[in-house]
């Protein structure tokens, strides 16, 4: 319960303090934040889109982990923890690629251009969607959740090879990629003022903290299924 | 054959939430023989699987020892012959070729003559060089003997041992079982009363859901 | 090496062997896969009218043909076995790394034959069609080939354990396939274009590792799929 307020009262701020806090060319006061050459007021998605494609990662690694412990121990309850964490990161996944893809069409004029990170987010769309459908096609419940995780772990390792490789290849448009005149962009280079800074892990640190609160109560949501329709939670031998 | 034995250990086997049987125990050594009886759906298939290794149990463990060193779960399949009616065999491929690719593949050296023997054995030697597609099922059911029976196994599985078979089948695959009851261990799973008395230990599956002390009646 | 690696290094060959023999007796895939390249590269033919196409569209459509046929083709290994009911069969006969090894070796002769089928009806049809850079281009269509098998069978594998196996198949693949695909047409533009060996190896060397990394991750996990 109270994790549920905490964290709706920061989210809440957060997201008031980014729209709201003015964006101007030498920041005065404590909730002045800086004009970033060639993005000005777009600089916004930052607080939002960023944190919900690192969600997205988070969820996919979250998966993936009781993932592994579901093929090691078979015990159900991972694999619920599994299914439900790819839920939410299929979630996060979607509304950041909608975000980007907003702002792409005010940053670039189009709302999609097969730029690397806008393919990449895509790909991870993709894998999601792979994954519930793969379920979908298994009945037996032990099958489901080892094809599953096999099949998580086995995108998994072709991930980096995509994302690491590609945007090298292709000069991109997104900020902090090889062809963004301003290198690899304000966060990575750490470049950006504090004010923003602060903002922006806050940002972080709330959306991590929605997706983990969520997580949560999916599986206790589902635990009571399992009671009720009386599912061994370890099955493992 | 020297020492060899066969445990099964608190077997369970669930299919999504229901349970099949659980607390199954046994041991069989060298020229002892079980059969394994119940209803239909009581699981006699199911658990003739497990003991070949094809299925996994949801508990419990299937172990195989060789002169009191237990053999590994990967190794266990050289010593497993298995007959069932679900058990199919390469249809575009001669009776033969089916033995020869299966000795193959067991990893086992190619030995042609024994081959032919074995098919003498359970009276396929004329149809050897025909595809299996074209076999009638009494005559599938005998190449799935000399299938189980390449790699001299000590454990022989049966699952409905004389289904399909004609009375000279039938005779043939009697003097196969008690050869194998001799030098092995022998396991049929049945629904027929007859079949059943050919071994010397009852595993009944009707009751398989309550705790059993030494499954053995 | 010892009497054990002998025998696994048997059986896998000998698994080789026996999908080899099925495939000559039944001509269960080769008949429909043939037939497959010939009408898309027909229909390819049909959509250009004669036009000029440029190299970037010639190299990633050539990569089209040979990505679908590799959906048609590479499943059948592992989906006729479940169908046939032979999968217990093998199970009772093999450890799974030799099934897992000698169904990969299938499909990379199976892949690598298509390749060359249809990179062959490229070049006699398409005039468009020009390759500067042999050696680049020839290490594309081999890593590019293998990558694909690699990733195709471990798919095969899982997807034949499912119920509607046939769209799965290529839905399952893709997302795991993307990278590979980026790379190979990239590469094969870098060959249409003459460039020198060099300027590829990365690409190349991305092929490999991609290789490397998915047998490796589908051997260790292949008992997961292969055992009930």
């Amino acid at each position: 319960m109270t994790w549920k307020v905490i964290i709706a009262i920061w989210l809440t701020l957060i997201i008031i303090a980014s729209l709201v806090f003015p964006i101007v060319a030498s920041p005065q006061h404590w909730y002045d934040l800086p004009n970033i050459r060639g993005l000005e007021q777009r600089a916004r998605i930052m607080f939002f889109h960023v944190p919900m494609a690192w969600v997205t990662v988070i969820a996919f690694l979250v998966s993936m982990i009781y993932g592994i412990r579901y093929l090691v121990r078979k015990n159900a309850i991972d694999d619920l923890r599994s299914v439900s964490s790819a839920g939410l990161g299929f979630l996060f996944c979607f509304l950041a690629t909608v975000t980007g893809s907003v702002w792409a069409k005010f940053n670039w004029g189009s709302f999609w251009n097969w730029d690397p990170r806008e393919t990449s987010i895509f790909l991870l769309l993709l894998i999601y969607a792979a994954y519930f459908v793969l379920r979908t096609a298994v009945e037996n419940e032990e099958k489901r959740g080892t094809l599953s995780a096999v099949y998580s772990i086995i995108a998994f390792v072709t991930v980096p090879f995509f994302i690491f490789i590609m945007p090298r290849v292709v000069p991109s448009l997104h900020p902090g990629s090889k062809g963004d005149p301003e290198g690899s962009g304000p966060i990575m280079q750490m470049r950006i003022d504090p004010n923003m800074a602060i903002l922006f892990f806050g940002a972080l640190i709330g959306f991590t903290a929605l997706y983990f609160w969520m997580w949560s109560v999916r599986v206790r949501a589902e635990r009571v299924n399992f009671h009720r329709l009386n599912i061994p939670e370890q099955t493992g031998g | 054959m020297a020492e060899f034995s066969v445990a099964a250990k608190e077997i369970r086997k669930a299919f999504n939430r229901r349970v099949i049987f659980e607390h199954i125990s046994f041991e069989l050594s060298r020229s002892e023989s079980l059969s394994i009886t119940g209803r239909n759906g009581s699981g006699k298939s199911t658990l003739a699987k497990i003991l070949c290794g094809v299925l996994t149990p949801t508990a419990g463990s299937v172990s195989m020892t060789f002169e009191n060193s237990i053999i590994k779960s990967e190794q266990r399949r050289a010593h497993i012959g298995f007959v069932a009616p679900y058990l199919q065999l390469y249809d575009e491929f001669t009776g033969s070729e089916n033995l020869l690719f299966a000795t193959r593949i067991r990893g086992l050296r190619r030995h042609e003559t024994e081959v032919d023997d074995l098919l003498k054995r359970v009276g396929l030697f004329n149809c050897r060089d025909d595809r299996v597609g074209t076999y009638s099922s009494g005559m599938k059911q005998r190449l799935k003997y000399a299938f189980a029976l390449l790699h001299k196994p000590a454990l022989l599985v049966l699952d409905e041992p004389m289904s399909n078979l004609d009375e000279s089948g039938i005779q043939v695959i009697n003097g196969v079982i008690e050869e194998q009851k001799q030098i092995g261990i022998v396991v049929v799973a049945t629904n027929d009363a007859e079949e059943a008395k050919m071994c010397r230990h009852n595993l009944d599956l009707n009751d398989a859901k309550r705790p059993l002390p030494s499954a053995f009646s | 090496m010892s009497e054990k690696t002998f025998s696994a290094l048997r059986s896998t060959a000998a698994v080789l062997k026996k999908e080899f023999a099925s495939e000559l007796r039944t001509r269960y895939a080769v008949n429909a896969l043939i037939m497959f390249v010939v009408t898309t590269l027909s229909i390819i033919l049909f959509a250009f009218g004669g036009e000029n196409v440029s190299s970037e569209v010639l190299a990633g459509l050539l990569w089209i043909v040979i990505f679908f046929s590799a959906m048609s083709g590479l499943s059948r290994t592992f989906v006729s076995e479940e169908e046939r009911g032979t999968t217990m069969t093998l199970q009772l006969l093999a450890r799974p790394s030799s099934v897992y090894f000698g169904k990969l070796g299938f499909n990379v002769v199976l892949i690598l034959s298509l390749s060359l089928l249809i990179v062959v009806l490229y070049f006699i049809f398409i005039s468009n069609f020009v390759v500067r850079s042999y050696d680049i281009f020839v290490a594309t269509i081999v890593l590019g080939g293998v990558g694909l098998a690699s990733a195709s069978t471990v798919i095969a594998a899982i997807i034949a354990k499912a119920n509607t196996r046939g769209t799965l198949y290529p839905v399952l693949s893709f997302p795991i396939l993307l990278p590979l695909l980026l790379a190979v047409i990239h590469a094969t533009k870098l060959s249409m274009e003459g460039m020198p060996f060099e300027e590829a190896i990365s690409d190349l060397q991305l092929l490999l590792s991609y290789s490397v990394v998915v047998i490796t991750a589908s051997y260790l996990l292949f008992d997961f799929i292969w055992k009930d």
